[in-house]
């Protein structure tokens, strides 16, 4: 059993300097990501696994076990900047659970009839687009512009402090059905509410077939009211569960290729180190500017992809796959400097002080 | 997504996850360690002044 491990580790050291490279340098690009949105690991690493020729088994196996590796790692930095609510994130992974399996038994049953590939696809595009369009819209509206950077003293912000949007605040006031459960960031809400709210997500993830965190981020900072780090965080710890349980699934019928799965994860250690770092420096606004844009990319990339699917041309089935990547390192690239700009301005604002 | 999907035990799978948990550890020991030995240095050349971020 070990040979094969050791055999695997051994083949990825004789991998050609390139592949390994190009696996480093994506898995650093997914890792910011990963570590800044607590997200965006499926929809970018298994695509890219297909497009290189790697079977699906493979490709969505490796990809998922990626995927708990940089969560594992990202979660433990979560973890020491006091950004993960175990509690909540334990009541998540029940009702998840739950709506997982409805979800796919949802498939199963459209499957049957015909229909599931296209409505998937469609409930995937108009799902991303709306989330996407939903967040830049409120992002820009409480920045006045967004600028998506600059307010140096979000570093320092208590949890507390972070404003709850009013859908939030309404659903707080008016579900209280007890019991209630008081959560990280001073915030108290009914235990069904997080059910159902993990419940629906769950039930999207599973009749999507994707982690799911695009949905549940979101979820958790407009229904349940959590604050943008702690909603970041505590997807990151589910989704160590969700993939931990997953990859083990794909394991076991050899489709987790360390060779891939090795050197994308030293790339995104890295990018998940400096994502996470990013949540305490740029402000919520900033973020959620990159999450809404990353959202609406990826729903014109799926959009695009699709068209060129059932079309049978195969160039938009690629130019939607570039798009994506294109996206995911600009909006990585973007993380970085918003930080460093942020950083800057707060360094330029203490020096006279200090004087 | 694994959803309810009950796993059986398989010691080949387990090992193969462990190896990814052990490195992603490992990895995050690793860069912390590394991140306090040069993170400073880093931080002023990048920004100009030291910065715990």
């Amino acid at each position: 059993m070990l040979d094969m491990v050791f055999n695997t580790l051994s083949g990825t050291l004789s991998a050609s300097p390139e592949l390994l490279a190009l696996f480093v340098g994506f898995g650093l690009v997914v890792g910011i990501l990963f570590g800044f949105f607590g997200m965006g690991g499926s929809f970018l690493v298994t695509p890219a696994l297909l497009m290189m020729g790697y079977p699906a088994r493979v490709a969505v196996g490796s990809g998922m076990a990626f995927v708990f590796g940089t969560a594992v790692i990202a979660t433990l930095k979560h973890h020491d900047l006091g950004q993960v609510d175990y509690k909540l994130g334990g009541i998540m992974i029940a009702g998840t659970t739950l709506g997982i399996e409805v979800g796919r038994a949802s498939v199963f049953y459209l499957e049957e009839m015909g229909l599931a590939g296209g409505i998937i696809s469609v409930v995937y595009v108009l799902l991303l687009g709306a989330v996407g369009l939903m967040v830049t819209r409120d992002a820009l509206k409480s920045d006045g512009g967004g600028s998506g950077g600059g307010h140096h003293d979000e570093a320092d912000k208590d949890l507390s402090e972070y404003e709850i949007p009013d859908i939030a605040k309404t659903i707080q006031e008016t579900v209280r059905i007890p019991p209630m459960v008081n959560l990280r960031g001073d915030v108290t809400v009914s235990l069904w509410v997080i059910m159902a709210v993990a419940f629906v997500t769950g039930l999207l993830s599973g009749f999507l077939g994707v982690g799911g965190g695009f949905i549940r981020m979101p979820a958790m900072i407009y229904a349940i009211g959590a604050p943008v780090p702690v909603a970041v965080g505590t997807d990151l710890f589910e989704i160590v569960f969700s993939g931990g349980i997953g990859s083990y699934l794909y394991g076991q019928g050899g489709g987790v290729d360390l060779g891939i799965v090795v050197p994308l994860l030293f790339g995104s250690a890295l990018g998940a180190r400096i994502g996470s770092a990013a949540t305490s420096v740029v402000d919520s606004d900033g973020i959620k500017i990159y999450f809404g844009g990353m959202l609406l990319a990826g729903a014109v990339a799926v959009g695009v992809g699709e068209v060129g699917s059932y079309l049978g041309i195969e160039i938009l089935e690629t130019i939607g796959l570039v798009l994506v990547l294109g996206a995911a390192v600009v909006v990585a690239a973007a993380v970085v400097y918003t930080s460093l700009r942020s950083l800057r301005s707060t360094r330029s604002q203490q020096t006279p002080a200090a004087d | 997504m694994a959803g309810l999907e009950v796993p059986t035990w398989d010691p080949e799978a387990a090992i193969l996850i462990g190896a990814v948990l052990l490195e992603a550890v490992l990895l995050y020991v690793g860069y912390g360690g590394l991140e306090k030995l040069i993170g400073p240095r880093l931080m002023k050349a990048l920004i100009g002044g030291e910065n715990n971020a």
